[in-house]
């Protein structure tokens, strides 16, 4: 009984590698797996009443709004006169606008190829948006790369005068700044919810917020020679 | 004797006919409502069974769903303007005005496409956001997350090319804006810019390209990828459910459940 143990515990699924496998059962665990069983319906007809129903609220919504505002139609093409702004649709006055501070090969190429490479490789990275919160382990030096990190960003904006860019960036570096005091016992909820945030959200939220304003100041606040104009001047 | 409108349906149900069509027979046992969907070549894209939790609004917004709505009531309009639709030069403009003065409900047709586009775009980027948020990207679930990529592009360049077909002034300085930037690319970029638009400007060619290419080959290749992306969901395990919510009780015990039903 006393004989020294010739064997490795670990965990491997591998059928081919490792055929057979011993399960130890200690007087502490138990055999039986965790259940994980829960409440299911049938697809037919609870879900796929759902998504029809879903749908056709949709259809009413865009029925009405159709009925009551016109798609626009302006003048017939006309490649001698060039509207001031000529503006591109408006899912793209986000990247219009970057133009706007960076050459084409940066704004219309460099950075959309690089969205859609981050995108795609989101999954394959261990990006992990159920994480711990950003600040909880770790902290000194995580807050020090934070804020390098945070006023690199600032730097970079405010030398090629991004200044559309700033503002989301400003607000996500204060959220940040509040998480790195929070814990998540703190009595305030926010401060709660703010501890508890990875940084794969705090990344995407900065993104979508850019997304947001970008597109959004492209959209309304764009005249003439891509000037500021306010939308209740044009 | 007159039938009722149950009965009716139930006889229709039964008949020869009806059974040749819907192999999964006419009862509605889980079984049979489980075959429904297993036996029917669009519907076993899906998974007969669904977490009661992720059917709850909160859990997925349905933006998914409405996703495919906007779809749907894109392609059925936009079968309809192509009746009335002409991809030349200057007759597609001309096509406009005929839409909104000449042809029946031809307005009300072009505003429930343009918008219900703009809408999908929209909702294609929320969809993503959401799916996101939730964490649903993660192992296994990497590659539909990755198809989720191209059906935004695709629906990205579905918008895109249907921007120039009305040919207003409008739809060509935008597809000009667009189009300049692809001649950026280092090298290749004049030929992808020719390429493009079957010419060094926007022009007929730019118009007719654009035509085929949202009305036969992006169309296709979203329905292609939709369908994957349908079927993945259920091949990766259902919709994700967040690690950090709680499961909630198992079913009672079979003994226990007639108590449980009328305690509810």
């Amino acid at each position: 009984m006393s004989d020294p143990k010739d064997f490795v515990a670990g965990i491997d699924s591998d059928q081919r590698r490792s055929p057979t496998r011993v399960v130890f059962v200690t007087r502490r665990t138990s055999a039986q797996v965790r259940v994980t069983q829960e409440d299911q319906v049938q697809t037919f007809p609870e879900v796929l009443f759902r998504a029809a129903l879903a749908i056709e609220l949709l259809t009413i919504a865009l029925v009405l709004f159709s009925l009551f505002f016109n798609a626009p139609l302006e003048g017939i093409a006309d490649p001698t006169h060039t509207p001031n702004p000529a503006k591109a649709p408006w899912y793209f006055l986000g990247l219009q606008e970057l133009l706007h501070y960076f050459p084409p090969v940066v704004a219309g190429v460099l950075v959309p190829t690089l969205l859609i490479i981050a995108l795609v490789v989101i999954p394959y990275f261990n990006i992990n948006i159920e994480a711990n919160g950003l600040f909880l382990k770790d902290h000194a030096r995580r807050v020090r790369l934070f804020y390098i990190t945070a006023l690199g960003m600032l730097a970079f904006l405010l030398f090629f005068h991004v200044y559309v860019a700033v503002g989301p960036t400003v607000i996500v570096t204060l959220a940040m700044i509040v998480a790195s005091y929070s814990t998540p016992d703190s009595p305030s909820r926010l401060r709660r919810y703010l501890a508890l945030k990875p940084l794969a959200y705090w990344i995407m939220t900065w993104f979508l917020l850019e997304l947001i304003v970008l597109t959004a100041v492209g959209t309304w606040f764009r005249g003439p020679g891509w000037s500021w104009v306010p939308p209740w001047r044009s | 004797m007159p039938l009722n409108a149950g009965q009716l349906i139930d006889k229709v149900r039964g008949s020869r006919v009806w059974r040749s069509v819907f192999r999964s027979g006419t009862g509605s046992s889980t079984l049979h409502r489980a075959l429904a969907i297993q036996q029917n070549i669009f519907l076993h894209l899906f998974a007969t069974k669904v977490r009661k939790r992720m059917v709850r609004f909160s859990a997925t917004w349905f933006l998914g769903t409405l996703t495919f709505g906007t779809f749907l009531i894109l392609v059925i309009t936009g079968i309809l303007l192509m009746l009335y639709y002409h991809p030349s030069v200057p007759q597609a403009y001309a096509d406009m005005k005929d839409l909104q003065f000449v042809v029946s409900s031809g307005l009300f047709l072009r505003n429930l496409h343009r918008w219900s586009a703009q809408l999908m775009v929209f909702l294609v980027f929320a969809h993503m956001f959401k799916v996101f948020y939730r964490g649903a990207y993660r192992t296994p679930r990497e590659f539909n997350w990755v198809i989720g990529v191209v059906l935004l592009l695709v629906t990205l360049l579905l918008s895109y090319t249907g921007y120039l077909l009305p040919w207003d002034q409008l739809a060509f300085w935008a597809i000009t804006v667009g189009s300049n930037l692809s001649s950026s690319v280092p090298l290749v970029g004049g030929k992808i810019h020719f390429l493009l638009l079957g010419g060094n400007q926007v022009n007929a060619n730019a118009l007719l390209r654009f035509y085929v290419l949202h009305c036969v080959v992006l169309p296709l290749a979203a329905i292609l990828f939709i369908a994957v992306h349908f079927w993945r969901i259920r091949k990766d395990g259902g919709l994700y459910v967040q690690q950090s919510e709680p499961i909630p009780k198992p079913p009672p015990a079979p003994e226990s459940a007639a108590t449980a039903k009328e305690g509810q």
